[in-house]
């Protein structure tokens, strides 16, 4: 007799749902899914060593061989290769299954050099455990093993040790798959196999430390950690990178309270799992030996050390003096580096004080309306039919989410349609890559959006407009009017905003923008050269280097009368300070930070702050004491109870676990809609060459120059042009050039660029050698430059 | 300068587009490359990678899974002797230590002149005609120690130019590929039509 279930049998049967038995237990799996991924759900772990959740399956190493029941009998597959069925029975412990996993492990380590002891990789190591768990215990290869010269640099900073090479794959498919750099495969064949790269062309990825994260073996080791520690002295703690504001989930690594290590976090929303190199090694910077330990007190033309309560008042004192005269006479600048709380305690003590002027963006940025318009997520984005760049390079500025919008498009979710001044990381993967001449944007937006086939692209879904200020040297309003442009066409489009500093949209959020209609940065700037700001505070910018008119600055710096600086080094803004505070850095403190989707997340603290810094809201609360203005704050928790009660925007957060892991999305308002009329630069005299001024991944900024293993990155300034105007020009590529504008001449290096249009110049910022800042003028619209050989 | 020249450009840019992908041209423009110079160069791979849009790693990756590219410079005539078990038997090692005597190089090495290269191979797959030897990948069956000092004095003198192009060369006339009959350089899963060849007529 059959006894019927009647719940079973009237419960809907999910499409998506396919149900195997794995040992003897059912699994829910998805439809398509791996039988190892399925696995993984469950508490029977099956080996592997090529296998990776973010990667195409290659079933390379052979590892995770499973018996599935067939009518033939049981049958040995590759778990990482085979999807799951209906009704699928899977063993992943029987008899032969052990045998067959011991003889590919005996197999893989016949060539293993079971070097161990010395290597970097040993007490984390997949191939170690699982020889213990999986693995036959004993050889009986007793040849001798391959042999190679022992690690060999591949790039600045991984290098590789072919003979603990497994040859799994990992490293060379992150490299072509989800980087887009194919510069290490495989090369010969059979036993001679080995990765590496072309002769003389080494793995220069901005993404190359994530191969050595995922080797399975200590194949790949990275300069800055390499013989540092060892796993089982490491202490972890999970953190959010903020060295830029894609906000990467990552777990930061100490040994005796030293930072050692940032590893990949794998978070559905962020990073999965991802790291760009700058994010990665610029941990070097918090434990270099220029670090501040104490403050620093003008002494005639010194600076000197001081006391943290003669340092305070004399902070107070200066502060106190300047809105003796008015509230405008006092300033502050930055605070996008810091946490949430940072920000939010220093806007708190400037409501007290009644100090509109401040802006955490430098003149770089967007207006924070931009955040008001209907916002996508990096996922939302990602999954939008249409990705509309109107942005700086992403992969320079904002490296991961170059890599979740190459993947959107790489495997056809997305189209992009690119508008830029010259080529990019993305050009390769757009749809249409649409250029333009900076100033003209708003038209060629307009008019390439009006052509029939973009009709047709923008109707067959979501379209959202990754915006942000792509060109230095160029004013903001032409890439608002273009984002109106867009609007007008697609009045349902999303924003994604991509400012590029770390917690710019949690400083800007929390209140560390212009208040009351006062002035933006360059505002504040402008009125400091003209002798007006008695009292600049620099909340950790160093504005000489990161704002693209040098010369404004450095007026502003000497005309203001005092300058204080909360910043963790020395630097060229305030070398000349009156009063320099140390302050914690990131890995040293506590808090929350907010990504460039508004995502809330945590950043932890793991080492002792350097000396005797201190994080930016104690130095604010500290402040707000000594100027008996108390903004009522006692600890961390306090205020960030104050934070999301007083904000709305940060009232998601409230409970400190949502922002543990993926984070928590802040609180968003009704969308505002954009709308501006096109207007156009003055026209380019044929002669001349409109200006591009982009930042790259490797610049002077503090944290790379300061961190060893990136600081011989950084090249030289060189000005790029279209090879037909180099030609034009009639000098030889990399010979030296005089560019001029408005009565400025510098002499640089010109390279031809097939990337850049054709009447078009392009200077990354901030680089070392020669300084360009002096061609740029921020109050301009465009800058247009002559370029001339030397005689 | 050893990348392409202008002619084999143009010969490249026939190649390429009888492929779906461009890369998949890579393999005949390599044997294009190594006809050019004799032998695989570093400027070639690069401007391979330029040419179907990939990295010179990628090039090299390929490349260097064959035996029959060539990463150094090879004698005009590469003489591979087989010495495996059927040549060795027929006396493989004996011939070879003759051609080594009368070439005055050791197996691997190339002679002065730049005119042979002689080099152990593995099986040739004419068992039944041992011992063999290839030129330039051309067969010599059952070879003699005065057979082989026959035709390395035949090859020296040019008495043999008409059977033996210099390494690199896969044969003498060039294969042509209807242009019509390409399939462009359109990725598989863009195709919607049959192949202009097939008229739209055949199932595919």
């Amino acid at each position: 007799m059959t006894i019927v279930d009647p719940i079973k049998e009237t419960a809907p049967v999910d499409p998506n749902i396919v149900n195997i038995t794995i040992n003897d237990k059912p699994v829910a799996a998805r439809k398509g899914e791996l039988i190892i991924a399925a696995a993984d759900r469950t508490e029977d772990f099956i080996p592997r060593f090529c296998y990776h959740p973010r990667m195409t399956p290659v079933g390379m190493c052979r590892q995770c061989l499973v018996e599935v029941e067939t009518p033939r009998g049981p049958m040995m597959v590759v778990s990482c290769m085979t999807p799951v069925a209906e009704g699928q029975i899977v063993h992943t412990a029987t008899d032969s299954v052990k045998k067959a996993q011991e003889g590919v492990l005996e197999l893989l380590l016949a060539n293993h050099p079971l070097d161990c002891p010395v290597c970097d990789k040993g007490g984390e190591c997949p191939l170690q455990d699982q020889a213990f768990s999986h693995g036959p215990g004993e050889s009986r290869f007793v040849e001798e093993k391959r042999h190679y010269e022992k690690p060999i640099a591949i790039s600045d900073i991984v290098y590789l040790d072919r003979e603990r090479c497994i040859l799994c794959d990992r490293c060379t498919r992150f490299a072509d798959e989800v980087a887009g750099d194919a510069l290490i495969t495989f090369t010969s064949r059979g036993n001679d196999t080995q990765v590496l790269t072309f002769p003389d062309e080494p793995f220069s990825s901005y993404f190359s430390g994530n191969t050595v994260q995922i080797c399975p073996v200590g194949a790949l080791t990275a300069k800055p950690y390499r013989f540092k520690a060892r796993p089982w002295d490491l202490e972890q703690t999970e953190s959010t990178c903020t060295s830029c504001s894609v906000g990467c989930r990552t777990v930061v690594q100490s040994s005796r309270d030293e930072l050692v290590r940032y590893q990949g976090v794998d978070i559905d929303p962020v990073n999965w799992g991802w790291l760009c190199d700058r994010g990665r090694y610029n941990f070097e910077s918090v434990n270099s030996p220029d670090r501040l330990t104490t403050p620093l007190i003008k002494s005639g033309s010194e600076l000197v050390a001081t006391s943290w309560s003669v340092a305070l008042e004399s902070a107070a004192r200066m502060i106190r003096l300047a809105l003796a005269q008015n509230t405008n006479s006092v300033a502050i600048l930055g605070g996008a580096r810091g946490t949430n709380e940072d920000a939010f305690a220093w806007a708190m003590l400037a409501d007290k004080l009644g100090i509109n002027q401040r802006d955490a963006q430098l003149g770089d940025g967007l207006s924070p309306e931009v955040f008001n318009l209907a916002q996508a997520t990096i996922d939302q984005t990602c999954a939008a039919s249409t990705i509309i760049l109107l942005a700086p390079d992403l992969k320079e500025e904002l490296p991961v989410l170059y890599l979740r919008v190459r993947d959107a498009a790489q495997k056809r979710k997305s189209r992009i349609v690119e508008f830029s001044s010259h080529d990019s990381g993305l050009t390769p993967y757009a749809w249409r890559s649409v250029g333009f001449e900076p100033g003209n944007q708003a038209q060629i937006v307009r008019d390439a959006l009006a052509t029939p086939e973009m009709k047709e692209q923008l109707t067959r879904g979501e379209v959202v407009v990754v915006v942000g200020r792509a060109n230095l040297a160029e004013s903001e309003v032409f890439t608002l009017q273009a984002l109106a442009e867009i609007f007008a066409a697609v009045p349902s489009a999303k924003v994604l905003p991509v400012l590029r500093r770390g917690n710019v949209r949690g400083a800007v959020t929390a209140g560390l923008t212009p208040q009351n209609n006062s002035g933006d940065a360059i505002d504040i700037l402008n009125a400091a050269a003209a002798g007006k700001i008695e009292c600049l505070i620099l909340l950790g910018v160093d504005p000489m280097s990161d704002v693209a008119d040098s010369g404004l600055v450095q007026r502003a710096l000497t005309q203001t009368k005092n300058l204080i600086s909360i910043d963790t080094m020395i630097n060229d803004s305030n070398r000349n300070a009156d009063l320099v505070l140390p302050a914690a850095s990131y890995g040293e403190k506590n808090g929350t930070t907010t990504n460039l989707e508004g995502r809330i997340s945590n950043v932890a603290q793991k080492i002792t702050p350097c000396g005797t810094s201190r994080p930016d809201w104690m130095i604010a609360t500290e402040l707000s004491i000594a100027m008996a203005v108390d903004i009522g704050v006692s600890s961390l928790e306090d205020l960030n109870k104050k934070l999301v009660s007083t904000v709305a925007a940060f009232a998601p957060s409230s409970d400190a676990k949502s922002t543990h892991g993926d984070g928590v999305l802040m609180a968003r308002e009704t969308p505002v809609t954009i709308s501006g009329k096109a207007s156009k630069a003055v026209d380019r005299n044929a002669y001349n060459y409109r200006l591009v001024v982009s930042r790259t991944m490797y610049d002077s900024a503090q944290a790379t120059v300061s961190s060893p293993s990136l600081a011989g990155i950084i090249t030289d300034s060189a000005i790029f042009v279209n090879p037909l105007d180099l030609a034009r020009i009639g000098v030889a590529d990399g010979a030296s050039v005089r560019v001029g504008a408005e009565g400025t001449n510098i002499v640089i290096a010109i390279k031809a660029h097939n990337g850049v249009h054709r009447g078009v110049a392009w200077l990354p910022f901030n680089h070392t050698g020669v300084d360009i800042r002096p061609l740029l003028n921020i109050t301009s619209d465009v800058v247009d430059v002559r370029i001339e050989p030397i005689k | 300068m050893s990348r392409l020249s202008d002619t084999n450009i143009k010969l490249a840019h026939e190649i390429i587009v009888r492929y779906p992908r461009p890369k998949s041209a890579l393999i005949p423009l390599l044997h294009l490359s190594q006809e050019q110079n004799g032998y695989i160069t570093r400027e070639a791979m690069q401007h391979l990678g330029e040419l179907v849009g990939v990295t010179s790693a990628e090039v090299y990756g390929t490349a260097s899974f064959y035996e029959m590219f060539k990463f150094e410079p090879v004698g005009k005539y590469l003489i591979n002797i087989c010495g495996t078990m059927s040549c060795a038997l027929m006396g493989a090692n004996e011939l070879m230590h003759h051609a080594e005597k009368k070439l005055g190089v050791k197996a691997g090495g190339t002679t002065p002149d730049g005119v042979f290269t002689l080099a152990h191979a593995e099986c040739q797959a004419a068992c039944t005609e041992a011992p063999t030897l290839q030129v330039n990948y051309r067969y010599r069956l059952r070879v003699t120690p005065a057979d082989l000092d026959r035709l390395i004095d035949n090859l020296r003198d040019g008495k043999l130019n008409d059977e033996f192009p210099p390494h690199g060369v896969l044969s003498k006339v060039r294969q042509s590929i209807d242009a019509t009959r390409a399939v462009g350089a359109k990725a598989p899963e863009d195709v919607n039509e049959s192949p202009a060849w097939l008229d739209g007529k055949a199932a595919l």
